[in-house]
């Protein structure tokens, strides 16, 4: 087998076009059990009211907001260790994204926060720490536009984005270190404190974030190739065709 | 597995904090439909370009 086979990006564009729609029907279906779960079936919180139903949402897209970062990165460090061409356009391709589940999260904590705490912000150390993330993506998606010569773009953001990288331990355990108005987490590995069609609601909505953050890559990625390789004889061929 | 609420009129007024729920539900979906309208111009745009490309060197 050919590792390298669909690190060409002109094999990839198939590839991505023959996975995208199926993540998008999966993403689908699980927001769909999600919500039915989450805003159906799961009890009221006895404490906080309905106004919990928000972490549905919140805790998926916070999770995702962070896991793409990472993602991200690692595309960042392939393309300065590796000078790969598909490994910068994929982290283009998935720093959108990412932004939108940033913005995201800290909106719906937001309005969690509002009726639950009696502040739609305060600049706490998880708070703040998930804006940073939020000017991260922005300052990577700037700079990675910022070069005539988009190889550049993809070095020196690169760069930033792997540096940014020590944020994400700061989100993580900001709760931790620091005695934050944010709460501390509620799913562990040594169990939970929710009740279990709660849990079971959080976790298919986040498979769901998932599938729809593979499924919006994948589209993206295809037009980023597109706009990268537009004078390659393969991109000319398609239309054509 | 049974629904939580009693009608559509309680599962809509979430306990007195409609609006925050559903400002925030509401933000996702707009996020995504945003995306999604995003996404499609930007391939239109760079299938745009190849077209140009395409047809500057069919005048030369």
């Amino acid at each position: 087998m050919n590792w390298f086979y669909f690190s060409s990006p002109s094999t990839f564009y198939g590839l991505a076009g023959r996975l995208a729609p199926p993540s998008f029907i999966l993403a689908a279906v699980l927001a769909a059990a999600g919500l039915y779960l989450g805003l159906g079936v799961a009890p009221t919180d006895a404490q906080q009211g309905a106004v919990y139903r928000v972490i549905f949402i919140h805790v998926p897209t916070a999770w995702m907001s962070m896991f793409l970062y990472f993602v991200m990165a690692c595309y960042c460090a392939l393309t300065l260790v590796f000078n790969t061409r598909l490994s910068a356009m994929m982290a283009r391709a998935i720093a959108p994204t990412g932004a939108m589940f940033t913005f995201v999260a800290l909106w719906t904590g937001a309005f969690w926060g509002r009726p639950t705490w009696g502040t739609y912000w305060v600049w706490d150390a998880r708070l703040t720490s998930e804006l940073v993330l939020l000017f991260l993506y922005f300052g990577y998606m700037a700079l990675a536009n910022a070069f005539e010569d988009p190889r550049r773009g993809d070095r020196a953001s690169a760069l930033l984005a792997i540096i940014g990288v020590v944020n994400l331990p700061i989100i993580y355990f900001s709760v931790q270190w620091w005695n934050t108005l944010h709460q501390g987490s509620s799913v562990s590995f040594k169990g939970t404190s929710m009740h279990v069609t709660m849990l079971a609601g959080m976790l298919v909505m986040s498979f769901s974030a998932w599938m729809y953050a593979i499924g919006a890559t994948l589209v993206r990625v295809r037009a980023v190739i597109l706009e990268r390789e537009r004078r390659a004889q393969w991109v000319r061929d398609l239309g054509a065709a | 597995m049974t629904i939580w609420w009693k009608s559509w009129a309680d599962f809509w007024a979430m306990g007195g904090h409609a609006y925050f729920v559903w400002m925030s539900y509401g933000a996702l979906l707009a996020a995504i439909v945003v995306e999604t309208i995003l996404l499609r111009a930007r391939r239109r745009r760079a299938l745009d370009a190849i077209e140009e490309e395409r047809d500057l060197e069919a005048e030369n």
